[in-house]
């Protein structure tokens, strides 16, 4: 391995501090990874070992607690996602990191096709153009082109997972964040899902993902780091 | 990325004050109104900056001071300390320390307000394509044909039916007086646009298109927002960061998901924590 990595993650830990029960809820503690492009990661461990809390604090959804997130950027920069300024975080949203979540959030009422677009329509495309990549990905992603102008709240969940997924890929980003994205998906979507992914990672994107079955890791993982749950004697009262 | 508006301890206080004013108030103490001279403390030393088309959401309960915020800026009231810089291409602007001209000036042809009540926003006595023509006059534009083409326009994109654009804005339902005063506000193209609680109170059908239209703006013509609202819902889908707000002051902001997944304050828990 030659290249340097596009992602360092360096002792990052996550607690929650509830106030109203006083508590500290360990989630993630000093976890240490790289991701490389063209290469995927694969997070792997129980529930409640911390995995989506990695993912949502490099997105900076999760403020982390400590640690450093060395992220390279495409003009050269290094910037440390743990701490950098918030403007500098949405700008890395709307251009370089991606994030598909289990669960699709989207404005109400808004037809597929514009939902999946909106990553597009964000960076100032022209929105006829928008919709047409957007349907190309719908397409290939098999959502029958009978529901691209219908917004996707009455949806099954393996068509919102898809419609999630295409939103993500939409934008090509050069980081991607994956939390389960074939979870409700049946074998043959998933193989479609898989070779999408295989796709974007010989284009060039760096992935860090955490998979439902084990399957998909061997089909898909260059590297896998294992999380431990937090002890439960780690969970203390806020003095 | 570059900074259209930076909002330096920003203080409102109602009433004649006294220096026990801001020791005596605030979210630990539970209250806004001074016990020692009975002012109203609406804002304490609000800092923020906005930048060149983005969405802020000021989000807080009834009485937190977000609205202050908006009609500060948008000079319905005038501060009682602080600063704002308003960054205008290769021009600043010292907001609070502008004449009564150059402040006209700034509403006319810079800025955007819409108000939770049309009342505010809109002249009643004049027909909505007239509500428009009024602000597009204040630009200079002169063409009774030329001002009217752009008119029917605006209320094209804002979803009015322009074959009603001469009817009295109080023939209109909520929904639709709402649009109307979006489509004034945007008359003049503003690239900065105060929201001040604009879907509060309309059906649920009415804010979803409201939103999205105001989305939609935002990534077509690249406007800076500051949307003040008490609903979650809406900072959601607005806003990429939020600054929470209680009895006058700030206490926590960040990034719009980070402040709704992963809040921090023991107030913002709770307010999270309560929405359904």
């Amino acid at each position: 391995m030659t290249a340097q990595p596009i992602l360092s993650v360096e002792g990052f830990s996550k607690q929650f501090e509830l106030h109203e029960q006083n508590k500290l809820i360990p989630s993630s503690s000093d976890v240490d990874f790289n991701v490389y492009a063209g290469k995927l990661t694969a997070l792997i461990g129980p529930t409640g070992a911390g995995k989506s809390s990695v993912l949502k604090g490099i997105f900076r959804t999760y403020l982390p607690s400590s640690g450093r997130i060395h992220y390279h950027c495409a003009n050269g920069l290094v910037m440390d996602l743990a701490r950098c300024d918030e403007h500098q975080i949405l700008a890395l949203r709307q251009t370089e990191i991606g994030f598909v979540t289990q669960f699709l959030h989207a404005l109400p009422r808004q037809a597929t096709e514009d939902v999946v677009a909106q990553p597009l329509f964000q960076r100032g495309m022209d929105r006829e153009q928008a919709r047409q990549k957007a349907r190309e990905v719908l397409d290939k992603l098999t959502i029958p082109e009978r529901l691209w102008g219908v917004p996707p709240a009455t949806f099954s969940g393996g068509e919102k997972q898809r419609v999630n997924l295409a939103r993500g890929l939409i934008a090509k980003p050069r980081l991607l964040l994956l939390d389960e994205p074939t979870a409700s998906l049946d074998p043959k979507t998933t193989d479609v899902v898989v070779e999408m992914i295989q796709e974007m990672k010989l284009e060039g994107t760096a992935m860090l993902a955490i998979f439902h079955h084990p399957e998909l890791v061997e089909r898909l993982a260059d590297n896998v780091v294992t999380l431990t749950p937090p002890t439960i004697d780690t969970a203390k009262e806020v003095a | 990325m570059e900074k259209i508006l930076e909002v330096n301890k920003l203080t409102k206080v109602f009433g004649k004050g006294c220096p026990n004013c801001f020791d005596k108030t605030g979210p630990e103490l539970d209250t806004n109104v001074c016990p020692d001279c009975g002012s109203v403390v609406a804002a304490h030393e609000l800092s923020f900056d906005l930048y060149k088309g983005e969405i802020l959401g000021i989000m807080g309960e009834s009485g937190s001071g977000k609205s202050t915020v908006v009609k500060n800026l948008f000079f319905d009231q005038e501060p009682t300390s602080g600063h704002a810089i308003f960054y205008d291409d290769d021009k600043q602007y010292d907001l609070f320390s502008l004449n009564a001209a150059q402040k006209r000036h700034l509403r006319n042809h810079r800025f955007g307000m819409v108000y939770q009540n049309p009342h505010l926003g809109l002249n009643f006595g004049i027909s909505s394509g007239g509500n428009i023509a009024e602000r597009l006059l204040m630009n200079d534009l002169r063409h009774y044909k030329e001002i009217r083409e752009r008119a029917r326009e605006l209320l094209e994109r804002t979803e009015v039916l322009t074959n009603r654009m001469d009817e009295l804005p109080g023939n209109f339902s909520g929904g639709m007086q709402q649009r109307v005063q979006i489509a004034k506000a945007l008359a003049i193209n503003p690239p900065l646009l105060f929201l001040d609680e604009v879907t509060t109170g309309l059906d649920l059908s009415v804010q979803a298109k409201i939103l999205d239209l105001i989305l939609e703006i935002q990534q077509e013509m690249n406007t800076a927002m500051i949307v003040v609202t008490h609903d979650l819902g809406v900072v959601r889908l607005l806003a990429g960061r939020t600054i929470v707000m209680k009895y006058g002051r700030i206490i926590e902001s960040g990034l719009t998901d980070q402040i709704l997944e992963d809040p921090q304050h023991a107030y913002t828990q709770r307010l999270v924590a309560s929405a359904l």
